[in-house]
């Protein structure tokens, strides 16, 4: 399966879903497993031009970037958010797990808001990642890059094993089936074989064939600027697969796959081929997440982890990159911070019917992802696009007034399925 | 020999708790299509409530055990009611959206357990002939494993009298072979709903006062370890068959004790192991719909 | 029965539109079922014949007004419309395969007093059989017991989903007599392939072609309008005796893909 972003026709409805960086609100959100149906007929098919609010988006996008390699010189605070000014270790420490997380969210969403798999086994490959590179580190005398390509390698085979074998069923016992194969990596890396991989206690970094730049708490800000670098390499890979010939495939077989099958086209194989790079990237992010902990716990590959990936994914909005972003970044903070404040006095001195819920960040991030599910369809960039979308639908009344009950999501709905029937019609 | 009956006898007992977790599992995802990750938290909630029992009449004897079976099941059965009932009811056929909120809700349950009864494990006493052992055939069986064999076997005949015999029964199997039929005929289905979801919990919580005895010790993690192997158990007996969720449990259990025993510790890995095999041979798993 | 009573159509249907997974399969359709006899729902395959059936009683989304008898039914879950006196024979018959056949007619009892005589009458092969399961049944059978469910209760109006697809010429004749019987006191909106079963059938008939009405009057006007039917249905029409080409009849219209027709002259007949 070729991945050519060249492809005529691919590429032009492609744009239409692509987001700019930095324009938050503009992510698409089309809450995949809600599906609204486009009425077709109405909504002029859209043309990609760069409107002057793609270009201040980029330029933006393009800001924000530089204000965040810059950030590790200025001294800003943000009391509540952070926990010092932002040259500060245990800040940028903070910030770089949030990208890092906000990355990996990126990579489920691939599998989820760009295939529709939702898979309970992602931890395994970030956890590969991890344990892969702490194992070989420790027990080879390698440098660092070979090491991690010799991580890649497993990952890879790892990745196409399992795979293959849980694709052959879909929806809700895909998901089982994933859960299965992480538990057994999460079993195994518990079980500690040989001393391998630490057991309980988890592995901490060996540091002998390491660069000096990465190594210490002086030199967090280098791994910051690593968790950033990985960040937007992530993102515009995943935006390149989704804008591809594969992402449309996928997409398309989202929508309806037995449609793509009887065109003789292969779902299996693309979305074995999104499984695998989704996959990768993650364990790369595991290994830079290696880094930055300076060691392996069994967290790293447990099913909470991938249940947290999906828990962002979700409350920044299903369907949409930087929704992905946001919940990962989102999430990260506030999980920090509801750990704070559950040892803090404040909470201690409340009697034992508000201070035992609120002395446990999860079940507060639970009941909010409930909610969130509940009231907030879309997540947070699908509610923000609702929001800006009603105010400009007051403002501009008369204008091409869209179908009854139609939201921000039926329109990149649109734009999805029509990129999708596109694929459908072209290999007809 | 000795060996043998014994690995087999504590895979059966095992098997006992993974069937009554599978059971209200299978049966949910076969009628509704839901997968229900608080199905542990049900779990967990029953064993606690069965300890809570113990503890504060400060008794271990028959009596106050058939007591904390009563009202651990109790418990699962309000819990898993309370989810159907106010959770999963709204979200109506959607089912991606009915999993993420068992999701928050276990998230949310299982720290909230933390909360209240601490994280470590709290132990239990229950009457002292589970303590005991029995012999068979020169193996010196614990008799807690026979309690959990005979609670679920118990389980297992209840429930299919009641799917057999009463009209609710018939409405489930119709359902899980063809929900929208079901309704089709002029049947509110979301009756049935709410009853597998408390049947469902009500199994799980009895599970959890079982494992807790078991294992000896309740603790929040317990529903979600057991979870794991029910969801292998449920795929592969066949999603949506308790028949089939009964054997796999079995399968599944004396499996994993026998490979834990004789292949070194691997017994999870088989499990895993044959959850692939079966899905490359039989992906409906084996006693499911073949659709 | 008064004069008003007979000329009020007992289903009427209002710009209906159905999506099934974002593909609109039902476009804007309007049309009435009179009080009595039998109306055929016409159209080449996937057209949205199917599609209109479950819309009308919301076991598939849609937008629109059905009125039942008088009485807007479109915001009721499926079961209340059903219990307000529909009766759902669906294509395929979805006869529960797992279950005994008497379990497939118990299941279906809705009202106070079921009619088990009449169905015991109609179909005296099913009372035989009351402990087999529905799965092994042949076609045919099931197709009895899809129907028996339907005729067990008292209905205001019959929704019948191909009733003799896939079904030998013997066993056709015996569903379409069966259908003739229960026309006589309750209305049936039939989807039929079988040209020749409608003919011999239906009073009225009510055309679709890619998702909307293209024509509505007679079915016999319609059938004999041999241009009409070819444009339409993609099939000319043959006369009544002609009993051997229904098969032929049947691989022709499913021949044809289902091309969105925006044909509007049909329209106009429509209107």
């Amino acid at each position: 399966m070729t991945t050519d972003t060249d492809a005529a026709g691919t590429n032009s409805t492609g744009a239409n879903s692509q987001d700019i960086p930095g324009a938050g609100a503009s992510g698409t959100a089309d809450g995949a497993p809600r599906r609204t149906a486009p009425d077709q007929r109405s909504t002029p098919s859209g043309k990609p031009r760069p409107t002057r609010r793609t270009i201040v988006g980029a330029a933006a996008g393009l800001a924000g970037i530089v204000l965040l390699v810059l950030l590790p010189l200025l001294n800003l605070s943000l009391p509540g958010v952070l926990p010092g000014p932002t040259y500060t270790p245990g800040s940028l420490q903070l910030l770089a797990m949030c990208m890092l997380m906000a990355a990996a969210a990126l990579t489920y969403h691939l599998l989820l808001g760009v295939a529709g798999l939702l898979s309970f086994g992602h931890a395994l490959y970030f956890g590969a990642g991890v344990y892969g590179l702490a194992i070989i580190l420790q027990n080879l005398d390698i440098p660092l890059l070979p090491a991690m390509g010799l991580t890649l390698l497993v990952v890879i085979v790892l990745a196409h094993v399992v795979g293959s074998i849980s694709l052959r069923v879909s929806g809700i016992p895909f998901a089982m089936v994933t859960l299965a194969f992480a538990q057994a990596g999460s079993v195994i890396v518990g079980r500690n074989p040989d001393g391998t991989t630490g057991g309980d206690e988890g592995l901490s970094l060996r540091t002998e064939n390491l660069p000096d730049f990465l190594v210490g708490v002086v030199n967090t800000r280098n791994l910051y600027w690593l968790a950033l670098a990985v960040l937007v390499a992530v993102f515009i890979v995943v935006t390149w697969v989704q804008s591809s010939r594969a992402g449309h495939v996928a997409a398309a077989v989202r929508e309806n796959e037995l449609r793509v099958r009887v065109l003789g086209l292969q779902p299996y194989l693309v979305k074995l081929l999104i499984f695998v790079v989704s996959a990768v990237l993650v364990s790369i992010i595991g290994m830079v997440f290696l880094l930055l902990q300076s060691g392996a716990v069994p967290r790293a590959i447990s099913a909470d982890l991938t249940i947290t990936l999906l828990v962002m994914v979700v409350l920044g909005g299903v369907g949409s990159r930087w929704g992905a972003v946001i919940g990962g970044v989102f999430y990260t903070i506030l999980d920090q911070r509801l750990t704070t404040l559950a040892n803090s006095d404040a909470i201690d001195a409340l009697p034992d019917i508000l201070r035992i819920p609120l002395s446990e960040p999860l079940f507060i991030l639970g009941t909010l992802f409930i909610l969130v599910v509940l009231f907030l369809p879309g997540g947070l960039t699908g509610t923000a696009q609702r929001l800006a979308r009603r105010r400009n639908r007051l403002r501009g009344a008369g204008e091409a007034r869209t179908g009854e009950g139609s939201t921000a999501h039926d329109r990149t709905g649109h734009d999805r399925t029509e990129a999708s029937r596109e694929i459908l019609e072209e290999s007809a | 020999m000795s060996t043998v009956v014994l690995l087999l006898f504590t895979g059966l007992g095992l098997g006992a708790l993974y069937f009554l977790v599978a059971a209200g599992l299978s049966l949910i995802y076969g009628l509704m299509g839901v997968l229900n990750f608080a199905h542990g938290a049900f779990l967990t909630l029953g064993a606690f409530a069965g300890w809570e029992v113990a503890r504060r009449t400060g008794s271990d004897d028959w009596g106050i055990f058939l007591l904390s079976l009563l009202v651990g099941a109790a418990a699962g059965a309000a819990f898993a009611a309370f989810t159907e009932f106010v959770l999963i009811r709204r979200l109506y056929q959607r089912h991606i959206e009915q999993l993420l909120i068992t999701l928050g809700l276990s998230l949310a349950a299982v720290a909230l357990f933390d909360g209240i009864w601490g994280t470590d494990p709290v132990f239990i006493q229950g009457p002292a002939w589970f303590k005991d052992t029995t012999e068979i055939l020169g193996a010196r069986v614990p008799n807690d494993r026979f309690v959990c064999i005979i609670a679920a076997v118990l389980v297992l005949l209840a429930m299919v009298f009641f799917l057999k015999n009463t009209r609710y029964g018939m409405i489930i199997r119709a359902g899980v072979e063809n929900r929208s039929m079901v309704t089709a005929l002029g049947i509110d289905v979301r009756k049935a709903f709410t009853l597998v979801f408390t049947i469902g919990g009500a199994a799980a919580g009895l599970g959890g006062v079982l494992a807790s005895h078991y294992f000896g010790y309740v603790s929040p993690m317990l529903g979600g370890s057991l979870l794991i192997f029910a969801f292998i158990v449920t795929v592969i007996g066949g999603l949506g068959s308790l028949t089939g969720a009964a054997i796999a449990a079995v399968a599944v259990a004396v499996l994993q004790q026998f490979a834990n025993f004789y292949l070194g510790g691997t017994g999870d890995f088989v499990v895993v192991l044959a959850l692939a095999l079966v899905l490359l041979f039989r992906p409906s798993g084996l006693l499911g719909r073949t659709s | 029965m008064t004069a008003a009573a007979e000329t009020r159509p007992i289903l009427r249907i209002e710009g209906l539109s159905a999506h099934i997974a974002g593909q609109q399969v039902v476009e804007d359709v309007s049309f009435t079922v009179p009080a009595t006899g039998i109306t055929a729902l016409l159209g080449r395959n996937g057209v949205g014949k199917t599609s209109t059936i479950k819309a009308i009683i919301g076991l598939i989304d849609r937008t629109g007004a059905v009125e039942l008898d008088g009485v807007r039914i479109e915001k009721e879950p499926t079961f209340k419309i059903i219990r307000s006196g529909v009766g759902y024979v669906p294509e395929d018959r979805e006869v529960f395969s797992k279950l005994t056949v008497a379990e497939n007619l118990r299941l279906a009892e809705r009202d106070d007093a079921p009619r088990r005589q009449l169905v015991e009458d109609l179909f005296p092969d099913l009372l035989a059989r009351s402990a087999q399961m529905a799965g092994t049944l042949s076609g045919g059978q099931q197709q009895m017991v899809s129907l028996a469910r339907a005729l067990l209760n008292t209905n205001k109006i019959l929704l019948v989903d191909e009733p003799t697809k896939g079904l030998a010429p013997k066993i056709v004749a015996e569903v379409a007599e069966t259908l003739a019987e229960a026309a006589k006191t309750v209305p049936i909106l039939l989807v039929e392939q079988n040209l020749h079963v409608v003919r011999q059938l239906a009073e009225g008939s009510v055309v679709l072609s890619g998702g909307r009405v293209v024509h509505t009057g007679s079915a016999l006007g319609f059938l004999d309008d041999a241009e009409l039917t070819q444009r339409l249905l993609g099939v000319a029409a043959e006369g009544p005796a002609r009993e051997n080409s229904q098969d032929n009849a049947r691989e022709n219209t499913g021949k044809t893909p289902a091309t969105t027709e925006a044909a509007p002259a049909g329209k106009g007949a429509a209107l």
